[in-house]
């Protein structure tokens, strides 16, 4: 069946993103003379553009996932894992856009790396231990792994796509084995890159710490609201009456997935803050200390709610299956793994003088209008169940 | 009270299913199956009611934590304060962090056995009970459906065999049970 997107949700995202930039605007006039507002305005851009990438990549993700498994029960929601990753070219852009401006003012007291001052012996400013880590961090290598993690995801997203449309014309299942081993290379690409990638953009804003759990720790944050986006999706699409082959077996499955990757966050948020915690190393807890002291409120209100709300609400089978029960918790662990972003960026980069108001309201809200806009356009390019692919039939008598 | 079972055996899951649907549909009860592997779909067409082993196995975790919480605090901190690592043991919340993997490790440990030993004796089939199948075969490739004439009086026996037969078994066996 084709999807069409209704008036009303035209309406909804043109009116998000009116409002986004009316408040953008708001929060830019009035914020304008500000001390680091440039910071300021760029940590906004990095918080977002990273957030809603990460979003399209952990749906990019979760198909080669589900290719590399050989999964049947997926089968009737592909096409909106698909929609969800085809958010990707946009997010790389704005994010490659944001790395950009921020390369070009010289770190914006958010890579302070870049800073040239921090490596040169003469100047005051000139700091050993960044001085120390410039072999890796240094502009030119930053923008050649960046180009390089973007363009494997790229290739990757359009082989896929391109060969789940083919597999709509002509069936069989030689397209099938070859998703399957690209579905393969891909998590191998991805195990690497996850990781590499969130040091360079998230872990160097608080450059002098590092932390090996740090990949892992933004990698589930990453796909907990990834599937916390496809069971939104899913049930919108639902209620709609699009996609009669998806039933409350599905629904559940990605209701079982919310449940699971919110458990495996917290458990990894837990792990690098118990260890350092225990070990008590200077070095280390100053992330934290930083994070307490000005963030304290903010960081443990996201820790709690983004462990607990899942854990207490989702654990029944039937709230899984129960579609206003997986909005409530879904929308709320969505807006906590926001905040989950915000503090990695913000409270490394302005810490105290880091503000929450109407500008990062209305970057945060133009970000959610586009990316609901561009996920549904995705959506109308293609049948919202695949025609021919192998496991389909499975998957319409999926039963759990 | 002597009861009368009707034992009928098949070689084909789906053939059992099928047949099941079928007697279920003129209103025969069927009291039990026995397979040697669990029959996807087959719980709700002979009735039989959602297991509320999950909701043991939650109360079984919360007795884990508790318990954990409960004897660390008092091993830990009141018992014998101790400290480890230059973190002195004065109050279990300024020390909680470091009591989180046991609790957890704890609760998983009691929800997995309290399940285990539940689901044994709820089933009868704690190692040394004699077996609950009425035919061993149902341990390797057969399957059983067990139809108690007491449960089903609009029908008498003969009935009943007619009706199962039509369903594609293999066997069928009568049984008085005390």
């Amino acid at each position: 069946m084709e999807f069409s997107i209704s008036k009303k949700a035209k309406t909804v995202t043109t009116a998000l993103m009116g409002v986004g930039l009316l408040f953008t605007a708001i929060g830019i006039f009035t914020s304008i003379s500000d001390h680091h507002f440039a910071t300021r305005l760029l940590v906004n851009g990095l918080v977002n553009s990273f957030f809603f990438f990460a979003l399209g990549l952990g749906a990019l993700f979760f198909l080669a996932l589900q290719y590399a498994t050989e999964t049947g029960w997926y089968a009737s929601v592909k096409r909106i894992i698909e929609a969800v990753a085809g958010f990707l070219p946009y997010g790389m852009g704005i994010l490659a856009l944001t790395l950009l401006t921020i390369t070009f003012l010289d770190g914006a007291h958010i890579y302070s790396w870049m800073d040239p001052e921090m490596t040169n012996p003469a100047s005051h400013h000139y700091d050993e231990i960044i001085d120390g880590k410039s072999a890796y961090l240094n502009k030119p290598f930053f923008w050649i792994r960046t180009i390089l993690y973007m363009a494997v995801y790229f290739i990757f997203l359009r082989g896929f796509r391109m060969r789940s449309l083919e597999e709509d014309r002509i069936g069989g299942t030689e397209l099938h084995f070859k998703n399957y081993r690209k579905g393969a290379i891909f998590l191998v690409f991805f195990a690497v890159f996850s990781s590499t990638s969130s040091w360079d953009w998230l872990m160097s804003i608080d450059v002098h710490w590092f932390s090996t759990l740090f990949g892992w720790y933004t990698f589930a944050g990453m796909w907990c609201s990834t599937m916390v986006v496809l069971v939104l999706l899913t049930l919108y699409l639902k209620s709609l009456g699009y996609l009669p082959k998806v039933n409350d077996s599905h629904i559940h499955d990605l209701g079982k997935w919310t449940f699971a990757t919110s458990f495996l966050w917290s458990y990894l948020w837990f792990s690098q803050f118990m260890l350092i915690w225990y070990a008590n190393i200077p070095e280390e807890t100053t992330y934290y200390l930083m994070r307490i002291e000005n963030f304290k409120f903010i960081y443990f209100a996201m820790f709690l709610i983004n462990f607990s709300f899942p854990m207490l609400i989702l654990m029944s089978r039937d709230a899984k299956r129960n579609a206003g029960i997986l909005s409530f918790v879904g929308l709320i662990i969505l807006t906590g793994h926001w905040f989950d972003v915000y503090v990695m960026v913000a409270a490394g980069s302005m810490g105290a003088g880091a503000k929450l108001g109407i500008l990062e309201l209305g970057i945060a809200v133009l970000f959610v209008g586009f990316f609901i806009r561009v996920i549904l356009v995705n959506l109308t390019k293609s049948p919202l169940t695949p025609v021919n692919h192998p496991f389909l039939d499975e998957s319409i008598h999926h039963e759990i | 009270m002597a009861e009368t079972v009707i034992y009928a055996m098949y070689d084909d899951d789906d053939v059992l299913k099928d047949g099941a649907k079928k007697l279920v549909a003129k209103g025969v009860k069927i009291s039990e199956v026995f397979s040697p592997f669990p029959i996807h779909g087959i719980d709700p067409i002979i009735g039989i009611k959602n297991t509320r082993l999950g909701i043991m196995a939650f109360i079984y975790g919360l007795t884990g934590t508790v318990l954990a919480t409960y004897g660390m605090r008092f091993f830990m901190i009141s018992d014998w304060p101790m400290n480890i690592g230059g973190k002195p043991n004065g109050s279990y919340l300024d020390n909680m962090l470091a009591f989180v993997p046991i609790t957890f490790e704890f609760t998983v440990l009691c929800a997995a056995h309290g399940m285990a030993i539940t689901y044994l004796l709820r089933n009868k089939t704690l190692p040394g009970l004699p077996a609950q199948n009425p035919d061993p075969r149902t341990t390797d490739d057969k399957f059983v459906m067990e139809i108690r004439l007491s449960e089903n009086t609009k029908f008498d026996a003969a009935e009943l065999e007619t009706m199962l037969k039509e369903t594609g078994i293999i066997e069928l066996d009568q049984k008085e049970l005390k």
